[in-house]
């Protein structure tokens, strides 16, 4: 028999050790969260994942309570629900949380979004509208952040390096970059500084990223839920719904990075790990992630060419490729075809080498085929 | 690999040689860091103290080539004690009294003065990997990249054979490839001695079977040139046409100058690139081809992990995949190649041709892709190699190597080592990474790494440029001093044209893989005067 607890009457399974949260996940019963980052350390500290459960004085979270057996656990009781809505208010309060629902519900949609943006000091919207944790969990509770007095911001934003925009306004906390940092990359340059009001995520001596021990992998831009990390490249470019994801292979080194390409008008405007698959769990380094813009640069070859006496000339691909050929056939009626020689590429894919090594062998009958395997 | 990337977060034993993996595979590194986070133990075999050796519970910083007689050392003292796993040696091997006669010479006394470590730490190593089985054991191209790299690569598998670490999870000898898809290119058979799927071109039946596959006959019988021995054809003129697809082998190989004469010597050389690079210089025809996310196709992993590429968007002007522009060429030569995608040549061409890739097709590649040996359809794929004991040739045979230092010692002239490698924000020549945004901010220069007695006795301070001379070359450079590096060691890359340690690098190689000792030649740093700064 296996032990069991009871999730909103119905009886689930649980394997000892297990917290509520993930006992509810693996039977398809969804339980929200912010600060929870899978495979991680459990930190509870949101308080958006609280549930109820019968005989516990408080409502506890379900990321960090372990599963007992016959545990009573309601997911979306009316006091869970209280408290969610109350949690939301207050994350929303804090900082530039202001895309959710109008807060005076009969104004204008056009007119509360220049509001908000010109809270926001910018003319564009939130980075991540219609891609962010909280704000999707602002409509599914239905709360705004007008119950409370708005808390200013104290940190300024940080835009010191190429890649990793820091907003502080709009960070809540959470964790998961932390986390992410420390203990799914663990490359320890960020973690929790401060204290209360004045809390803060920092590098070491609160030092900008790029003078601090980051890598710049950007896996804390990939855990933030909210638009507090984003990336510096997709800022004001990525919108989700304009965007098509792209499931693809890292370019880079062996270990061959599963990818997402967020591709808007058949342009890559963004990068992400897949996460859960083989064999890079959603993580990437940060030429994987920001390496990819190198395809549209203007020095792109676009044109056969052929050199003169004085440097290239654009040719057409009948003329370059004839050339070619004329070329090798002539060295082969000459000297035989071990006098030519071709080395494949280990960067590009498995058709092209196969393709390159059958020319060399079943068209011109050689094997000085090689490629930098070694190296 | 023969093991899998996941089985590295679930070691509880690893050792990692010749290895700067947070630099050079990052993502891998994190398993291994988020290994140890759990309690696991590593061991980092490096000259170099790099970011991996903070999380390592032993660093056993060898000198540069020494390997071969830390590992035999290491066998010593495990047969001396009795550690070795005796039921696997006995079941699953051969040659073991072979072995056992080599490494009786490399007592770690022996061994502590060719590898400049103490002769206990390295009775402490072999204690350690054999008090936790099994030990998966990494390396990358601290192992390959010396003219003993095959005798480098056959201890390791001595070592992991002795200890009964083959066959099972969490153990295994598992080299990271360099590059994304060198393990692809290799199972495809751009090498001069196999097909696709490793099948020898010496052998008649395999020359039967491709020349049935493709409609030709006469397929030549003798293995074909290495890299190395094309570029020296150059020269001397055997070689008369070059084509050279993806490499910039002006910046990559050892000893510039040499390949730079080399290159420039061609009768017809036809590159195909996506950019013009140091080597298109040297180009009588430069063909444009399409990159990664402008066509579809397949990367093979260091795990043997076959995934998807696919199209983000087409390629500029008139660039076309590079199948493309072979199958081209073959129709000039009178041949109609019939396959017109990358999915018809994997799934017509090379799943049919090659015996460990037959189960793999593009249907089945939706997800995470598939890991070979894939036999059939029905296969899911093969995590680990040499499963329960079981090798390619039926038992493991040791084969037992000597020490040989490498081919370029210091002296009185030379009095330092250069050793290269890869540096985290940057891919080799730069020719992709140096066009994308942000990252040459992050890392614009090449530097020369010294440490900090090498510095001190030459009155040489961080950020100064110096120059640094070998046999082959000058470069001007700023010194890193760093605690990373030993004394005795400078240490380069080869992203920038600019101070390449190619400009310096030894054109020795391993006799046979023909693999360039990258990792060792003789040097001398030099403090600019006034004067020659101008």
């Amino acid at each position: 028999m296996a032990v069991t607890l009871t999730i909103n009457g119905h009886a689930v399974a649980f394997r000892p050790g297990q917290t509520i949260l993930a006992a509810a996940e693996a039977v398809g019963i969804s339980i929200p969260t912010l600060c929870h980052l899978k495979g991680a350390t459990p930190t509870g500290a949101c308080r958006i994942c609280v549930v109820e459960v019968a005989g516990a004085r408080t409502l506890l979270p379900a990321c960090s309570t372990p599963a007992t057996a016959g545990m009573q656990v309601q997911t979306e009781s009316p006091r869970v629900v209280e408290a969610r809505r109350l949690v939301l208010e207050l994350l929303l309060s804090s900082g530039h949380h202001n895309c959710s629902v109008p807060r005076d519900r009969d104004a204008d949609w056009t007119d509360f979004q220049l509001t908000v943006q010109a809270e926001d000091g910018t003319d564009r919207l939130c980075p991540v509208w219609g891609d962010c944790r909280l704000q999707e969990l602002a409509f599914r509770y239905q709360v705004d952040g007008s119950r409370f007095p708005a808390t200013a911001t104290i940190y300024p934003t940080e835009m010191a390096n190429p890649l990793i925009v820091r907003d502080f306004s709009r960070c809540i906390l959470c964790g998961r970059c932390v986390q992410a940092c420390n203990e799914v990359q663990v490359n320890r340059a960020i973690s929790h500084g401060y204290r209360g009001a004045h809390s803060k995520i920092v590098a070491a001596g609160d030092r900008p990223l790029a003078d601090s021990e980051c890598v710049f992998c950007g896996e804390c831009v990939q855990a933030c839920p909210v638009g507090a990390l984003v990336e510096k490249k997709a800022r004001y470019q990525w919108r989700p719904w304009l965007s098509e994801k792209i499931r693809t292979t890292c370019p880079y080194c062996g270990v061959g990075c599963q990818q997402w390409l967020h591709v808007q008008d058949g342009r890559i405007v963004k990068v992400t790990g897949v996460e859960e698959a083989e064999p890079n769990q959603g993580r990437l380094c940060v030429k994987g992630r920001f390496g990819y813009d190198f395809i549209y640069s203007e020095e792109r070859l676009k044109n056969p060419l052929i050199r003169e006496e004085d440097g290239f000339r654009e040719a057409s691909w009948d003329e370059a490729l004839d050339l070619v050929a004329n070329k090798f056939k002539q060295i082969i009626a000459e000297s035989g075809a071990d006098a030519l020689a071709g080395v494949s590429c280990a960067r590009s894919i498995n058709e092209d080498s196969y393709n390159m090594q059958k020319l060399f062998r079943a068209v011109f009958k050689t094997n000085n085929i090689d490629h930098c395997a070694r190296t | 690999m023969t093991n899998s990337f996941n089985e590295m977060a679930r070691a509880k034993m690893l050792m990692v040689i010749g290895s700067n993996m947070t630099e050079a595979h990052p993502v891998a590194a994190t398993f291994v860091k988020n290994a140890v986070l759990k309690g696991a133990e590593l061991i980092v075999v490096d000259p170099r103290r790099h970011k991996l050796a903070e999380m390592a519970a032993l660093h056993v910083p060898i000198r540069v080539g020494s390997d071969i007689a830390f590992l035999n050392a290491l066998m010593h003292v495990i047969i001396a004690e009795g550690w070795q796993d005796k039921r696997f040696v006995d079941s699953c091997t051969v040659d073991f009294d072979k072995l056992a006669a080599t490494v009786m010479r490399y007592t770690p006394e022996y061994a502590a003065d060719i590898c400049g470590v103490p002769a206990d730490m390295i009775r402490d190593t072999a204690r350690r990997i054999s008090s936790v089985q099994p030990m998966m054991l990494c390396y990358t191209l601290g192992i390959t990249e010396h003219t003993c790299g095959t005798h480098n690569v056959m201890s390791i598998a001595n070592l992991q054979m002795l200890l009964g670490n083959m066959g099972v999870e969490c153990g295994g000898v598992n080299p990271l490839r360099g590059q994304n898809n060198v393990q692809g290119a290799c199972d495809m058979g751009a090498l001069p001695n196999v097909f696709p799927g490793y099948q020898k071109v010496t052998e008649a039946a395999a020359r039967e079977k491709f020349q049935r596959a493709w409609g030709v006959d006469g397929l030549p019988e003798a293995n074909g040139l290495m890299i190395p021995r094309m570029m020296e054809g150059l020269v001397d003129g055997k070689i008369r046409g070059f084509y050279i697809f993806g490499e910039n082998l002006a910046n990559t190989e050892p000893d510039i100058r040499k390949v730079e004469h080399e290159l420039a010597s061609a009768e017809f050389l036809v590159v195909q690139d996506i950019f013009l690079n140091e080597t298109t210089r040297f180009g009588h025809v430069v063909l444009p081809a399409a990159a990664w996310s402008e066509n579809d196709g397949t990367f093979t992993n260091s795990e043997r992990r076959v995934n998807r590429v696919r199209t983000a968007g087409p390629p500029p002007g008139d660039a076309r995949p590079n199948w493309w522009i072979f199958q081209q060429i073959a129709k000039r030569f009178g041949q109609e190649w019939a396959s017109n995608s990358a999915r018809e040549i994997w799934d017509n061409e090379v799943s049919v041709l090659a015996p460990q890739l037959c189960g793999i097709k593009y249907h089945r590649l939706e997800g995470d892709g598939l890991q070979w040996p894939c036999p059939d359809e029905n296969h899911p794929g093969t995590c680990i190699l040499h499963r329960d004991g079981q090798f390619t040739c039926g038992l493991g045979i040791f084969n037992p190597a000597e020490w040989t230092p490498p081919a370029e010692v210091p002296d009185d002239q030379y009095p330092l080592v250069l050793s290269t490698g890869r540096r985290l924000t940057h891919y080799h020549t730069r020719t992709q990474t140096g066009r994308c945004e942000g990252l040459n901010d992050l890392l614009g220069e090449e530097t020369a790494d010294i440490s900090m007695p090498d510095a001190r006795a030459l009155g040489i301070a961080d950020g100064e440029t110096i120059r640094v001379s070998s046999r082959r070359g000058t470069v001007t450079v700023k010194a890193r001093v760093t605690g990373e590096v030993p004394a005795g060691m400078v240490w380069m890359a080869f992203h920038f044209r600019e101070a390449n340690a190619n400009w310096l690098t030894n054109a020795a190689f391993d006799n046979i893989t023909m693999t360039a000792e990258y990792k060792a030649c003789a040097v001398r740093i030099d403090k600019l005067t006034e004067k020659a700064l101008g």
